[in-house]
């Protein structure tokens, strides 16, 4: 049926043998009515529905500012154990935009890795790398332990034992004028401490998981 | 002599016809404010014809062996207004506030509002009444295979609402915004970031950016008390419409009944 229907159809809307017809006309006025009204109730939709989309969906592609926190003079931390300090991170909201930081000086003879090159000092982030919750380091047993689902790291942050699936965060430290300095942003390592831009707990870094879990453009590598 | 019929006026000069209700043309005040209610719906039923819907939804023919499991649906629908109404109060009181606001705006309900302690337990324990009654409800839909055909349409539904609800769930479970509130929220957060390639984003648009900062709060609220309750209650309505235009179904157990002397007759 619907090849005959495809043989008898014309371009015109005259040899179709529509009623009120005009001379080379291709589509009825019904129907250039009926698509205008369509098209005006799809802008006006669009008008409000797309900036109201772009508004939620604004923060995934905005770039969080950072900046640099003094934590402390130089003397205050040393190579052998770590030093927690509380920095903020997300200004403006008071105590959730805290989080704790175990730093410690560098130690040329274990941070030999290349992400330890350019910081003096070592910054531990204490956001656990299985779901997010806050480790501390235990300085009897020499390890970052989580109280949520037994995730345990070593003094380099790298998972010993439990469900984390990459080592600890690490914030980028300098020193300016005998005090040490920490920038608000995290960056990730894999488990052979190569550096990565930050990515949330959970997600692996080691073979595919760095294409499963790409770099967001709210957190680049700082 | 016989006399010609008396010609009716024309239509113009006659009054208007008797409405339906008023053969006579007038009542008496008495009986007019006796039967107000009933003038009052006909007045409504007259204009929207809403009597015949409300009809077709309520008095319809239901299978031999319904029994108290059929109530399930009901209960959760009632566990979901209860919810709704407790929810539209308890925002009057509440502050979706990051920097402290939204936990001393619970506590003030909690401790200080006239029966706040109170509203605030039927929306706290209420939540999780609704979601058990869900998954009730579910369990006997599946276990007396009312899914099949034609109602397939109806099971899926079902489960959208079943994963709105604890979509509500999780987002009502910020807002106290207490050590627990915002650590389980972390925690859900980040197993949300866990999925591959758009969980990343999914993360960063639940967040409102890479860290929990001050408009993650509100998003949730927002979420919790318009986008989500929105959509449930067109879903319910969806779901009310299939099960009053398919009907139930009778449970497995139930026998069909046939009468054999309406048997053909074999040959």
């Amino acid at each position: 049926m619907s090849d005959k229907r495809a043989q008898h159809k014309s371009k015109y809307t005259l040899d179709r043998g529509i009623p009120g017809a005009f001379e080379g006309e291709t589509i009825t006025r019904r129907r250039l009515m009926t698509g205008t009204a369509n098209a005006a109730g799809a802008v006006a939709v669009a008008a409000f529905a797309l900036p109201a989309l772009g508004f939620a969906l604004g923060p995934i592609f905005e770039t969080q500012p950072h900046s640099w926190q003094d934590i402390g003079p130089v003397d205050a931390f040393n190579p052998n154990n770590y030093v927690p300090v509380v920095v903020t991170i997300t200004p403006g909201v008071s105590e959730i935009g805290k989080t704790t930081a175990y730093v410690r000086q560098k130690n040329p003879a274990i941070d030999t890795d290349r992400p330890d090159r350019d910081t003096p000092y070592i910054a531990i982030s204490t956001r656990c790398a299985h779901v997010g919750c806050p480790v501390r380091w235990v300085d009897a047993a020499e390890r970052f332990v989580c109280p949520c689902h037994g995730g345990v790291y070593d003094l380099l942050g790298r998972r010993v034992s439990g469900p984390p699936v990459r080592p600890l965060d690490r914030f980028p430290t300098r020193v300016r004028a005998g005090r040490v300095q920490l920038y608000t942003a995290r960056f990730s390592v894999n488990s052979q401490l190569r550096r990565f831009s930050p990515r949330d707990p959970g997600e692996p870094l080691d073979g595919i998981g760095q294409y499963l879990y790409p770099s967001r453009p709210s957190a680049r590598k700082p | 002599m016989p006399r010609l019929p008396t010609p009716k006026l024309p239509a113009a000069l006659q009054g208007p016809p008797p409405r339906p209700g008023e053969e006579n043309g007038n009542v008496a005040p008495a009986d007019a404010a006796k039967e107000a209610g009933i003038t009052v719906v006909d007045w409504v039923d007259e204009r929207t014809s809403l009597s015949g819907a409300a009809r077709w939804l309520m008095f319809r023919k239901i299978p031999k062996g319904t029994n108290w499991y059929y109530t399930l649906g009901s209960a959760t629908l009632f566990a979901f207004l209860s919810q709704a109404v407790t929810g539209v109060f308890l925002a009057m009181y509440y502050r979706p506030d990051a920097g402290g606001g939204a936990y001393e705006s619970i506590r003030h309900i909690t401790d200080q509002v006239f029966l706040g302690q109170f509203v605030r337990g039927m929306h706290l324990w209420g939540a999780s009444v609704m979601v058990v009654l869900v998954f009730l409800h579910m369990a006997r839909t599946f276990l007396f295979g009312a899914y099949k055909y034609p109602r397939e349409l109806n099971w899926v539904i079902g489960v959208v609402l079943l994963i709105l609800t604890l979509v509500m769930a999780l987002t009502g479970y910020l807002l106290p915004f207490d050590q627990r509130a915002y650590w389980a929220t972390v925690v859900a957060n980040n197993i949300t970031a866990t999925g591959p390639l758009i969980g990343p984003y999914l993360g960063d648009f639940l967040r409102a950016g890479p860290e929990f900062g001050a408009t993650t709060l509100s998003r949730f609220y927002s979420i919790h008390m318009l986008v989500v309750p929105g959509l449930i209650a067109a879903l319910i309505g969806a779901h009310l419409y299939l099960v009053t235009k398919l009907g139930t179904t009778a449970p497995p157990w139930q026998k069909v009944e046939t009468r054999p002397e309406l048997n053909e007759a074999e040959v």
